[in-house]
């Protein structure tokens, strides 16, 4: 069995707004599909749980959805990234590379410089 | 931003309870289906490949519970299910949702009319600029309904001297005067106002415009008129028209330039003027002038203080200005000292208004808290009796605090209703208030903003006293033991509790109250048969206004013939209702007693030189009466002579006086033949009559004197007429005769109780509402303890049975079953019984005569209290009585 992580919400919403910007407008399985071919199917979620958090997202405006054929040509509903959701989308990953940043200098801190 | 965004969304889905369950369950099957498809391109059987599309999906029903909580929002759904809950709960006992509900629908709805009127009266600052930096002159010394304080002379030194008011004017708030429009004829009264008395108080017309200084050239120069704007609308009927238009008061011509706008009502809250004039022209319709002497005390002085002025500061310098013209006019500037005070209710009144009306709150927000008491206890029982329920739901996996909110919800359900109905009813009260003008003068109580947050207010927190005590208990539950069986309690029946702590609070708040109602209906009866020194049973009055029938071309005549022709006029008018058939007796006075407005007239020792108001010897109320009028009112004369038609302005001036005049001035000395000296005038006593009220049935004993109508110019007269006959066929028959005699006088005819009713409306009021408050208290106290009692029987009806058998004896059973509530009625009553005795200072400011330390109060206060134990106890015993031991050994 493969290692599963627990995602924090947070980091599964900044996916979900990355691949959508990358990718442009995606139905749910297909944001599920990317998000674990790029994590490198170390991250595995519950793939259902997207859609209360892509609902909160719709909701807060970041992004919009609108029904559509997919390629089998089934009816799904596709997402994408709103005006609000690039914004918001920047912002996080402002934070996030900070946050990244510093957490891996402090990492990579010895003995001498902390002393 | 973003988190307002998805609250509007959340919000609007559970408005229109929009759910979007379709949606999910789509967007689950195309997810799955895609991913089924994957998985049978990688070489899946078509089980296998779904089972593992399910797994990786998750749980299903956890997803789609998530998802319904991120659409709308779950604590205001779990709320509304409270709600629902705890309506269908109180859908089930009726009786005490009906109890509980118009308990607090009269302790909120009683609150809500006492704090309206407050807010009114008090809360509300005057439509001026500024308010807090405009003031009122007064004397230093407390003066109860007078208005006036200067002379106009003292009033314009005054206004020149001072260095700390911005703006100061004056105002003589009694004018008044009959108003011919268009050939109708109305009687106005108003106020007559210096030219800068708009731009001091800083007030807007609302059409035309207002005078000002720049308007008058001294006396009678400004023939202008500022119309109210009730009197537009009623009189005018809001015509923008009558600007520039001329009107007649008391046949002089004004020119209507403005109307003030309908908030402004010039500074007093209990006398709207229909009008102000300047009062350069003060004497057209005074038909004196008082603006060029300093004896006459009429000006109302208003000023306005310069920024960063104290009142302190101000009054300091207004004394020594007063100290300076002491010295220059030391025949009429006493040099009393002056005070500030905020204008708006009748002068030093407001000290007694004010008192009042706090007073009357307090007591109301003690009802608020007795039914508090009441419906906790309530409360609290229920929750007692449903213990087994909440422990079976706290058993099944409901967490306590979900459990508090439920009741808290049920207790906060029951007082919104509670608050909406009370607020309901306050507000239909006031309106039939209003309408009836209950109210002194032209004030209307309107429920505002804040009355309705007040009453919220009020609900929400008595929400939280009367819920928190189940949900205490709630809180404290042990499923297992109440689940065993429930006596839990009885180990605890010795001990204190809460509940009983509330019933105590709740029978001495109670007994308070009723003490105060007693107080106050007490009080009334008292003055209902103070000696008025009238008899006004069987007497009508007749107004009659008989100088308008003077004839227009009457070639300037001098004052006194008018006086004469008058008064001819008056001696027909009472000859022609002697003449009616079963009248007994006829006279005039120039004002009937207790009608307001009565200001003591100095009165001199013979010989004094200085008529300043520091020697006059005492200031009596002085009424003009025709002959007769002592015996019509049955004013009893106990010696001398009563005034005669042969006393007229040729022969010496004569004078009938009471007794505490008489007291006062000679002491034990025979009044009858000393003289003292009356506006100038030399008069002798001829005759003493009783005492009476003459201003209102608090005063104490006054002075008062009675001079011949022939001797003095008492103005317009009122006629009194006695008779064995109904105040009904009089009235018609006084109509008639007295329009034969003067065809274009407006006639008013109305029995003397009926007037002096309206007189004591307000210490009626005051009865009625002391007595409601106590007639509810009595109502709480009789549900407490009968609440308590009667849970107490249910409660231990097992016990009783089982002592009973064992042979207990009647008395036993009945001390268990209604003991506890009994001493604490007495421990109450005595707590509330000391509690009102100690609060005879706040009932003396609402009643007439408070005196609860009379033995006819006490009594009446234990009486009551125990009687209402009787009754509230009676049926508890009764059933604890009934019990059946061997029924009960076979029920369980």
């Amino acid at each position: 069995m493969r290692q599963k992580k627990d995602v924090q919400q947070g980091t599964l919403a900044l996916m979900v707004l990355k691949t959508l910007d990358v990718l442009g407008p995606l139905h749910g399985y297909g944001i599920a599909r990317r998000i674990e071919q790029i994590s490198g199917d170390l991250l595995s979620v519950n793939q259902g749980t997207l859609y209360p958090l892509m609902l909160r997202l719709e909701q807060e405006g970041a992004i919009a959805s609108e029904w559509g054929p997919s390629e089998s040509n089934r009816r799904a509903r596709f997402y994408s990234l709103t005006r609000v959701g690039r914004k918001l989308l920047e912002a996080e990953k402002r934070d996030w590379e900070q946050t990244a940043a510093i957490i891996a200098r402090f990492l990579e801190a010895k003995a001498e410089d902390l002393g | 931003m973003r988190s307002l965004h998805r609250f509007f969304a959340r919000l609007l889905n559970f408005v229109t309870r929009r759910r979007d369950d379709e949606r999910l369950r789509e967007e689950m099957k195309s997810h799955l289906a895609s991913q089924t498809e994957d998985y049978l391109r990688s070489g899946m059987t078509p089980e296998e490949a779904y089972r593992q599309a399910r797994l990786k999906f998750g749980a299903m029903e956890a997803i789609r519970e998530d998802y319904r909580a991120e659409e709308a929002l779950p604590l205001m759904e779990s709320l509304l299910l409270d709600v629902r809950y705890a309506l269908r709960v109180l859908r089930t006992s009726p009786t005490f949702t009906i109890v509980a509900l118009a308990t607090l629908m009269l302790g909120i709805g009683a609150n809500v009319v006492v704090f309206g009127v407050l807010n009114e009266v008090l809360l509300h600052p005057l439509e001026v600029r500024d308010p807090q930096s405009l003031y009122q002159v007064r004397h230093k010394q407390w003066m109860v309904g007078r208005l006036l304080t200067t002379s106009y002379p003292t009033f314009e030194d005054l206004q020149r001297r001072n260095t700390t008011f911005s703006g100061m004017a004056g105002m003589y708030g009694y004018s008044g005067a009959k108003l011919l429009w268009r050939n109708s004829v109305r009687k106005v009264s108003g106020y007559e106002v210096t030219g800068n008395y708009f731009d001091v108080l800083g007030v807007q017309p609302e059409v035309g415009r207002f005078f000002h200084e720049a308007d008058e050239h001294g006396p009678n120069s400004a023939p202008f008129v500022v119309l109210s704007n009730a009197l537009w609308r009623s009189t005018f009927h809001a015509d923008s028209g009558v600007v520039g238009t001329t009107v007649e008061l008391d046949k002089h011509p004004f020119t209507v330039i403005g109307v003030a706008s309908a908030q402004f009502h010039g500074t007093e809250k209990f006398r709207w003027p229909d009008y102000w004039i300047p009062m350069m022209n003060e004497q057209q319709l005074e038909n004196y002038d008082y603006l060029h002497s300093r004896t006459y005390i009429n000006v109302t002085v208003l000023g306005r203080l310069k920024p960063g002025v104290t009142p302190q500061q101000a009054t300091e310098n207004l004394n020594a200005i007063t100290a300076e013209l002491a010295k220059e006019y030391p025949e009429t500037d006493d040099g009393e000292p002056l005070r500030l005070i905020h204008p708006g209710l009748i002068g030093d009144e407001g000290d007694v208004i004010r008192g009042f009306l706090y007073s009357v709150s307090l007591l109301a927000l003690l009802v608020l808290a007795a039914a508090c008491a009441n419906l906790a206890t309530l409360f609290a029982a229920r929750a007692a009796d449903r213990s087994r329920e909440l422990a079976l739901r706290v058993a099944l996996g409901s967490s306590r605090r979900r459990l508090v909110r439920q009741l808290l919800t049920e207790a906060l359900v029951v007082s919104l209703l509670g608050g909406a109905a009370g607020l309901a009813s306050a507000y239909l009260l006031l309106g039939v208030l209003n309408r009836s003008s209950a109210f002194d003068g032209s004030m209307t109580v309107s429920l505002d903003l804040r009355v309705y947050f007040v009453g919220l207010a009020l609900t929400l927190v008595s929400a939280l006293l009367f819920g928190l005590a189940p949900a205490r208990q709630a809180w404290q539950s042990s499923p297992m033991q109440a689940m065993k069986g429930g006596q839990a309690e009885s180990k605890n029946l010795h001990r204190f509790t809460l509940r009983d702590l509330l019933l105590g609070v709740q029978i001495a708040i109670c007994t308070l109250l009723v003490t105060a109602s007693l107080v106050a209906i007490r009080g009334m009866i008292q003055a209902l048969h103070t000696p008025l020194g009238i008899h006004p049973e069987g007497a009508m009055l007749a107004y009659m206004d008989l100088s308008s029938t003077e004839q227009a071309d009457s070639t300037v005549p001098e004052n006194a013939s008018i006086h004469d022709a008058t008064l001819e006029k008056e001696k027909a008018v009472l000859e022609a209702a002697r003449n009616i058939p079963g009248v007994t007796a006829v006279g005039m006075i120039n004002q009937t007693p207790m009608t307001g407005g009565l200001h003591g007239v100095p009165i001199f020792r013979p010989g004094t030189t200085e008529f300043k108001l520091k020697n006059s010897a005492l200031a009596p109320y002085v009424f003009s009466m025709s002959p007769g009028y002592l015996d019509t009112a049955g004013t009893r004369l106990l010696r001398g002579r009563d005034a005669s038609w042969h006393d007229t302005t040729d022969t010496p001036h004569v004078a009938i006086v009471n007794e505490t005049f008489a007291r006062k001035m000679w002491d034990r000395t025979p009044a009858i033949g000393q003289r003292f000296l009356l506006r100038g005038q030399l008069t002798e006593v001829v005759g003493v009559a009783e005492d009476g009220k003459y201003h209102d049935l608090t005063e104490s004993p006054q002075p008062v004197v009675y001079l011949p109508q022939s001797q003095s110019d008492g103005g317009e007269m009122i006629f009194v007429v006695r008779s064995e006959r109904t105040p009904k066929e009089m009235t018609a028959a006084l109509q008639q005769r007295l329009s034969n005699i003067a065809p274009n006088a407006p006639i008013k005819v109305l029995s003397w109780s009926d007037q002096l009713a309206g007189e004591l409306l307000p210490a009626r009021a005051a009865t009625v509402a002391l007595g409601v408050m106590g007639l509810l208290a009595a109502m709480l106290a009789v549900t407490g303890i009968f609440g308590m009692a009667a849970y107490n029987v249910s409660r231990r009806k097992k016990e009783f049975g089982i002592r009973m058998a064992l042979g207990a004896r009647k008395a036993q059973v009945i001390n268990a079953a209604v003991g506890r509530p009994m001493v604490l009625l007495g421990v109450g009553s005595v707590l509330g019984l000391l509690a009102g005795i100690s609060a005879s200072r706040l009932l003396g400011q609402i009643v007439y005569q408070a005196n609860p330390k009379n033995p006819a109060v006490v009594g009446g206060v234990v009486f009551t209290m125990a009687l209402l134990g009787l009754v509230a106890s009676a049926v508890p015993a009764r059933r604890a009585l009934a019990v059946d031991p061997s029924e009960l050994m076979r029920e369980e």
